[in-house]
């Protein structure tokens, strides 16, 4: 059999599984959710063996032709070839594995939480196309099949963000995901043909090896075309100013919440930011250094909002916007790499803090507010242990891969730029901060409603995923995965540990410095988080901190910001052209046609009477006035 | 006094004139079918009347003038039909009544 074909059933089958569902199995529940489960776990398998075979290297294009148009001959110099391909590096290969990985746990995970709702089939067609849409960024091989997946899964997030759609809170989530990020995908469509008219190639591989040839090949357009690039990433990783969209997302299904956070969607952008990586890094193009800015400025943002926030999956959602304004900031340093990797172990730990979550709001009813919960750590000891497990490793305690990632990154920071760093030390504070307060509230102490008293553990097709994903959020850091993306990216360090023990403390060895002081700041945070919220049944914070406290709890007014600038400009832009359309267009142009020629039409019947007498006499008429002509 | 060709073509323009101020004029389907009739008859003489003053004593004119006669027959037995039919129908011969063409 023919290896290279493995990556493309990978791509398709969930595709399959979704097509499938919506035509035949609308009515079967059961076998909707198998089909779907099936698709994406053998993707899961298929890659696995697929990578197993053929190994990580060496980077590849597997591809057929997809649309030509012109002639690479002609003079005007119009010519484009676009392939529908599947690139095959170490980056998409790990991110396959990652996202049919994560997906899979999530899929079997759906069936437990689901399992109530009436819309089964619909959901996990929805679930089965953003696989498939993810599938399709993390392996296409050229800018406009990038961006027809990355509206893809616009599109599939918008359906399952809004999947409650009799709910208005989800719908128009549902709404503003799309748009927001739309917004953001504007720009970076005007990069891609800034692209494609620099280069007159939309493929990765050419535009490399164009620029390495020429690395000033962009010329003054470097910067501009990076930036609008970056605008895409800005808009599906949710990165300031567009970051709105993302907690309003948690209107969706819990295990979307978690797809989305952990392993689509808004690991796409920065997935692109390190896929076009080359042409962000050119000399004399200052795009990182506004990535790296606006990535730190969010991470701090939203760590600080998170802190604040009393909705469960709200305090997740900032946390996962700070962890990727992380992701952006360590692109923006230089390294790729460190991203990367922060990406892929925070998929992991994000994944299952999202399970956990949902689990527990599961078992309580819907319930989301930390401050109805309470003392769940003995009615729920897995989804305790793992949620726990997943906290350590987003708060970045050694030995949990959270740790790992964050030192590549904070590394990374401290070599380029001090300011950055510090920041991203005081987020790490921060995030174990917002982490351990909600740990406090939510499982430990005493129950504060009746829903925690009565709440018991998850069935186990819900709590064997989150089993699975906390084995990764512990050991993600150690499996090898940065030296995978080191092979991608030449960066600048990558521990090469010779044996697993120097592996484990490989951190301390690099940059002790950074390490010793990143886990100084996650013992502050935790510190801090005891002595405020060890016994608390209030919250003590809004009390000590007052105006900013509020400011935090209503996200510092951005979506009232937006409300009265952006929404009331567009709205009366909106005004302005329905004004247009209804009297300029519909009202002159249309209406004008049509009235002009029923007159015209009035007019002319005058001429019919009806009376044979008249038309005889005027045919007697024309017949004088020929002959008048002709005779003269 | 000597009658030449213009003395024939005078009255058959007279005759034509007559007939086609008939046919606006008058109001009786019957009385603007004699009108026409009487254009038909003003156009016969004058090909008559051109048919005995050519030069060359050409018969051309009064052959054509039996077969306007003929066709006219013809015609007016059709017409006359209509004229009946449409009066049966509505118990009228004047045309102010027949405006069904306009809308």
């Amino acid at each position: 059999m023919n290896l290279d074909l493995l990556p493309w059933a990978v791509l398709f089958l969930p595709l399959l599984a979704a097509a499938f569902i919506t035509l035949f199995t609308q009515h079967n529940r059961k076998l909707s959710a198998g089909l779907s489960i099936g698709a994406v776990v053998m993707s899961f398998v298929l890659s696995l063996i697929f990578v197993s075979v053929n190994g990580w290297g060496p980077a590849r294009d597997v591809f057929v032709s997809w649309l030509t148009i012109g002639d690479p001959q002609a003079a005007s110099g119009l010519y484009l070839q676009v392939d529908f391909g599947l690139r095959l590096d170490p980056l998409s290969l790990l991110m396959m594995l990652l996202v049919t990985g994560v997906a899979s746990a999530i899929h079997i995970y759906s069936w437990g939480y689901m399992s109530e709702d009436r819309g089964f089939p619909r959901y996990f067609a929805c679930l089965s196309l953003f696989t498939f849409s993810m599938l399709g960024i993390v392996l296409a091989n050229n800018f406009l099949e990038l961006f027809i997946f990355w509206e893809l899964v616009g599109v599939s997030s918008y359906l399952l963000i809004g999947f409650w759609f009799e709910r208005p809170a989800a719908a128009d989530a549902g709404k503003k995901a799309f748009i927001t990020t739309r917004l953001g995908d504007f720009g970076f469509l005007l990069g891609i043909l800034t692209v494609w008219a620099t280069f007159g190639s939309l493929k990765f591989e050419l535009i490399e090896k164009a620029l390495t040839a020429n690395p000033q090949a962009l010329g003054a357009l470097a910067t501009t075309a990076g930036l609008l690039i970056f605008c895409g990433a800005m808009g599906k990783s949710a990165q300031f100013p567009l970051h709105v969209w993302l907690p309003d997302a948690m209107e969706g299904p819990t295990p979307v919440s978690a797809l989305i956070h952990a392993a689509t969607m808004v690991a796409a952008g920065v997935y692109m930011l390190c896929r076009v990586f080359f042409l962000l890094d050119i000399p004399g193009s200052h795009a990182l250094e506004v990535v790296a800015w606006i990535g730190g400025f969010t991470a701090l943002l939203s760590a600080v909002i998170a802190i604040q926030q009393n909705d469960i999956k709200r305090i997740l959602a900032y946390s996962t916007l700070s962890q990727l304004g992380y992701m952006v900031m360590a692109v923006g340093l230089h390294g790729p790499a460190p991203a990367m990797f922060h990406l892929t172990t925070h998929a992991f730990f994000k994944a299952l803090l999202f399970l956990g979550a949902g689990s527990v709001i599961v078992a309580l009813h819907h319930e989301q507010d930390i401050w109805k919960m309470g003392g769940l750590r003995r009615k729920m000891p897995v989804t305790f242990w793992t949620f726990m497990a997943g906290t350590l490793a987003l708060a970045g305690l050694w030995p949990f891969s959270g740790f790992y990632s964050k030192d590549g990154i904070l590394a990374q920071a401290a070599e380029h730029s001090l300011p950055l760093y510090l920041l991203g030390t005081a987020v790490a504070a921060l995030t174990t901060f917002y982490m351990f307060r909600l740990i406090f509230v939510a499982f430990l102490g005493a129950q504060r409603s009746d829903a925690a008293g009565h709440a018991h553990e998850s069935p186990p097709v819900m709590a064997w995923p989150l089993r699975l994903l906390a084995v990764f959020s512990v050991i993600g850091g150690l499996i090898g995965v940065e030296q995978l993306y080191g092979k991608q990216f030449p960066a600048e360090h990558i521990e090469q540990g010779a044996s697993f023990i120097r592996e484990l403390v490989a951190p301390f060895i690099h940059a002790p410095g950074v390490a010793t002081f990143g886990l100084l700041m996650v013992f502050l945070g935790f510190a801090a988080a005891w002595a405020l919220y060890r016994n608390a049944t209030s919250d003590p914070l809004p009390e000590k901190l007052g105006a900013l406290s509020r400011a935090m709890r209503n996200r510092f007014y951005f979506d009232e910001l937006y409300e009265a600038t952006v929404i009331r400009l567009h709205d009366f832009l909106a005004a302005v052209a329905d004004w247009f359309d209804r009297w300029i267009i519909a009202g002159f142009a249309v209406r004008g046609t049509h009235g002009t020629t029923e007159l015209a039409g009035r007019a002319l019947r005058l001429l019919q009477t009806g009376n044979l007498q008249t038309y005889a006499f005027l045919f007697a008429l024309g017949v004088a006035l020929v002959l008048y002509l002709v005779l003269k | 006094m000597n009658v030449g060709l213009e003395h024939y073509l005078v009255v058959s323009v007279l005759l034509f004139c007559l007939g086609l101020l008939g046919v606006i004029v008058r109001r009786n389907l019957l009385v603007i079918y004699m009108s026409l009739e009487l254009m038909l008859n003003a156009a016969n003489l004058a090909l008559v009347a051109f048919s005995r003053f050519s030069d060359t004593n050409s018969l051309d004119g009064q052959v054509f003038v039996f077969f306007i006669i003929t066709v006219a027959a013809a015609e007016v037995s059709v017409g006359l039909a209509l004229i009946v039919a449409l009066y049966r129908r509505r118990q009228t011969a004047h045309v102010e009544d027949l405006t069904t063409l306009k809308l």
